[in-house]
């Protein structure tokens, strides 16, 4: 039960994006095509959960032993580069379609702050390896389904009538305020479910 | 002398982050629900973004095109784990409410992008300029951005309230729904009054 409802916050309570203000900059960014958005978002839900499953086994087996827990941050984030790196010359070599279809949106996830602050919070919140897996799965597919959304709806803004000075990021970010408001909505299932 | 005052001035208001740069936008959406922390926020980042850029634009003939990114963001999160630390230390309540936004200054856009695009190719002096010009304009845009929520949000500013005793604060807007729709709407308002 307190698994079903850790997914269900990660992914619709709780979205990473709308409600925890995590990823926001390639939620912008690569929302304008549909094609763009499913692509950064598989790309994210790969990485993100690959560097969570390494940065907690660093934090655990190495940095706590150490007494190295200050560097926590610094650490974290080279191990995320150098992950990012080795995914894509490994995704060059041996699966060259998933590598020119997610290729191009690997470097700029080093910068995504979805993927580091999602390590990071497995730490504060003390996840246990499991917690730590359905968390961080959860919360990249939370990350997909909102930039899949706002993607769909953006893609809309091509044909209708939009102010000119609202064009492009201004209303990317009032419709994603809208969206935000929407899984707002949620909030009531989580309290049905830890109400059962 | 001309062009290092335009250096730093430009962040001010022609590349005002993130209002005119759009970037960096998740510590600007996530701490601006009180003006204080917009200005904590504000002034975290303009010391990693000064140092960052002196040391970087100081190396910057001595590190290999190659690995620059991976060597930039070793800089980047040093300055970042000093402010950790002295704000864990000094200013605790600001580190709490903050939460994971100082160490997620790293991996901030604005940081990596003044980098990558000013301080590898310019001299130390400049350098300086722009990363105070770029972190005083970001400072300056969480100030405000953390005042206009924090007034409509809960009638106060700074903590002291500020509305009429009648007041009904719209408790959206220090939610996320009201960060994204107020950005939204400055940037709007940015677009019309232009250069």
């Amino acid at each position: 039960m307190d698994i079903l409802i850790l997914i269900i916050s990660a992914i619709l309570v709780k979205n990473i994006v709308l409600a925890e203000y995590l990823g926001n900059c390639p939620f912008l960014g690569t929302s304008k095509k549909m094609d763009t958005a499913i692509g950064m978002g598989m790309a994210v839900i790969f990485v993100l959960i690959l560097a969570s499953i390494i940065t907690w086994v660093v934090q655990i087996y190495a940095l706590v032993p150490l007494d190295l827990v200050y560097l926590q941050t610094i650490v974290f984030i080279l191990v995320i580069a150098t992950l990012v790196q080795l995914v894509e010359l490994f995704l060059k070599k041996t699966v060259p379609p998933l590598y020119q279809s997610l290729g191009i949106f690997l470097p700029l996830i080093t910068t995504n702050c979805a993927v580091l602050g999602v390590a990071i919070l497995n730490i504060r919140r003390g996840h246990s390896f499991i917690e730590m897996l359905i968390f961080s799965a959860s919360s990249a597919i939370g990350f997909a389904i909102a930039l899949i959304l706002l993607a769909g709806l953006r893609e809309r803004f091509e044909i209708s009538d939009i102010p000119r000075p609202l064009q492009g990021t201004a209303i990317g970010l009032v419709t994603a305020g809208l969206m935000a408001l929407a899984f707002f909505g949620f909030q009531g299932v989580d309290n049905a479910l830890k109400a059962l | 002398m001309a062009t290092l005052a335009k250096d730093f001035t430009k962040g001010l208001w022609k590349e005002i982050p993130p209002f005119r740069l759009v970037l960096g936008l998740c510590p600007t959406l996530a701490v601006t629900k009180s003006a204080m922390n917009g200005l904590g926020m504000g002034a975290a980042a303009t010391f990693v973004l000064l140092m960052s850029n002196i040391i970087i634009a100081s190396l910057r003939n001595v590190i290999p095109k190659k690995v620059r990114l991976a060597s930039y963001i070793v800089i980047i999160a040093t300055f970042v784990v000093i402010v950790e630390n002295v704000m864990q230390a000094y200013t605790y309540g600001l580190y709490e409410r903050l939460g994971i936004f100082i160490p997620l200054i790293v991996v901030n856009c604005i940081i990596l992008g003044r980098a990558e695009a000013f301080a590898s190719k310019n001299a130390v002096i400049h350098s300086a300029a722009d990363g105070l010009g770029m972190g005083l304009g970001f400072t300056i845009s969480l100030t405000v951005l953390g005042a206009l929520r924090e007034i409509l949000g809960t009638g106060s500013l700074f903590g002291i309230p500020v509305m009429w005793s009648s007041f009904e604060p719209f408790t959206f807007m220090v939610e996320a729904p009201g960060a994204f729709i107020c950005l939204g709407l400055i940037l709007g308002i940015m677009n019309v009054l232009g250069d």
